[in-house]
């Protein structure tokens, strides 16, 4: 039996009750649906506010994170007013202001092997809208073996990629890729950047999938990825099919439960320390700080792209981007003290590992990059 | 010529190119003539032991070439070789 709909929700929904394939019963399907939306951020805003508005009864929204200024951008769903509050209740209470008869459970807590499924047992389809090779794989095992559509979007730069991954009808993601790339490979968006808008363009996407398949119209993207590259202001489409030797997805699985992807992806997926190399790798900005101040003779690398120079710089460092790091090593001697920078600490870390094994031992990580350097030792610099 | 679209995340280990042009009559011979100025993006779409990687996913048109002849696949001089990364942002 679907639930009733009140003559205010009848007046609030009239322009889909309008649409034919919506009608009365479209909306009471939605006012029946749970919807879990995975991360509150570029994606999860869209994707969730979209919902809300379309009368979808139940969401749910994960994510452990607090609001931030460098999240404003993109993530529309979080608003000035609540920097430094949870974001799962920053965007509760948005979206209870877009629509109040909704029910809107958070979850503040990562999302992992440990909880994953207890998360997911109330609601229809799942969205992921994360950050993170290892949840990525995670949402995606959840969804095979619950049986669960899982709606995908993934962003950076200027580009964007969606579909629904749904075992029973389809391919799965590990269909498509059944291994991430190895650690260091794919930029995250905090390291490569993300147009504002793109997560709007491919949330609404999600959004829209969402919607069709909770009211089981038009044809969905199982089966299909979608393109969009919004520098050439284009979308194609591939077609994706289901991988017979899928490990968790095709005739022999041997994935039969949750594992441990942190380990299978080799990276964190959260709460992890990024622009640290290690201990015995790292230099901080203040140990920096005394040792060139000292006279120390120090060659600074700076391993990020040239543009991002203009924004901040350490005096005397040379530019070696990481997409070259490794044609370039014999402009550098292992000899020398050599400290690697970045933005925070992450492509540092990277360019390092590069040293490492080509037998540099006198090389160090600015932990936590030009950033940690603004904070610590000059104010001057801005955050980025 | 076939051409390589080369994504986005690919491109700081591609001069900078979105796209590659060589000769190449099916998709191995095009990945090796394109790759050969390129040792760093060759890499990252092939292991050590020369096979592709498992998160590279090549489409001929519409087609992951896994569903056509792999990179035996023959190409036509006009085709357009697609490499989809794997992207996790959110």
């Amino acid at each position: 039996m679907l639930p009733e709909l009140s003559h205010e929700e009848i007046h609030r929904y009239s322009r889909h009750l309008l649409i034919p394939d919506v009608g009365l019963e479209g909306q009471q399907k939605l006012k029946a649906a749970a919807v879990l939306v995975i991360g509150t951020g570029g994606l999860g805003s869209p994707v969730a506010l979209y919902l809300a508005a379309a009368g979808v009864g139940r969401i749910g929204l994960v994510d452990y994170d607090v609001v931030d200024f460098s999240n404003l951008q993109r993530q529309i769903i979080h608003g000035e007013s609540r920097l430094g509050d949870l974001k799962v209740e920053s965007a509760r209470d948005r979206l209870k202001d877009i629509n109040s008869e909704i029910q809107v459970d958070i979850y503040n807590e990562y999302f992992t092997s440990d909880n994953a499924f207890e998360i997911a047992e109330p609601y229809d389809l799942i969205i992921d809208g994360t950050d993170n090779y290892p949840t990525r794989y995670l949402v995606n095992d959840l969804c095979v073996l619950t049986g669960k559509p899982n709606v995908y979007g993934s962003i950076f730069r200027f580009d964007g990629q969606a579909s629904v991954f749904f075992a029973e009808q389809g391919p799965c993601y590990r269909c498509l890729f059944p291994e991430p790339p190895p650690p260091g490979l794919v930029p995250s968006c905090a390291e490569g950047g993300v147009l504002g808008v793109l997560p709007g363009t491919i949330g609404s996407i999600q959004a829209a999938e969402a919607l069709k398949l909770i009211l089981g119209i038009g044809d969905s993207l199982i089966g299909r990825l979608l393109l969009y590259d919004a520098l050439d202001m284009s979308f194609f489409t591939v077609k994706l099919k289901k991988n017979p030797d899928c490990k968790i997805c095709g005739k022999n699985p041997e994935i039969t439960e949750l594992i441990d992807y942190e380990d299978f992806c080799g990276v964190p997926a959260h709460g992890h320390d990024a622009g640290s190399a290690g201990e015995n790798w790292d230099i901080t900005a203040e140990d920096l700080a005394v040792k060139i101040k000292e006279g120390g003779e120090i060659r600074l690398i700076d391993v990020r792209e040239p543009h991002e120079q203009e924004i901040s710089n350490l005096e005397g460092s040379e530019l070696i981007p990481l997409g070259q790091f490794a044609s370039r090593l014999s402009e550098l001697d292992s000899a020398e003290e050599i400290v690697l920078y970045c933005k925070s600490g992450t492509r540092s870390t990277r360019a390092l590992e590069i040293l490492v094994s080509a037998g540099f031992k006198k090389a160090k990580n600015l932990k936590h990059g030009i950033n940690a350097w603004a904070i610590a030792i000059d104010p001057s610099l801005p955050l980025y | 010529m076939p051409t390589l679209k080369i994504p986005t995340p690919l491109r700081p280990y591609a001069d900078g190119q979105s796209a590659l042009t060589a000769q190449g009559q099916n998709v191995s011979e095009l990945l090796e003539n394109t790759l050969e100025q390129f040792p760093h993006l060759k890499k990252h779409l092939y292991s050590e032991d020369n096979i592709l990687r498992p998160f590279v996913n090549i489409f001929l048109g519409e087609e992951n070439i896994k569903d056509l002849q792999g990179i035996e696949t023959p190409l036509k001089e006009d085709d357009i070789l697609l490499i989809i990364p794997s992207i996790a942002g959110g």
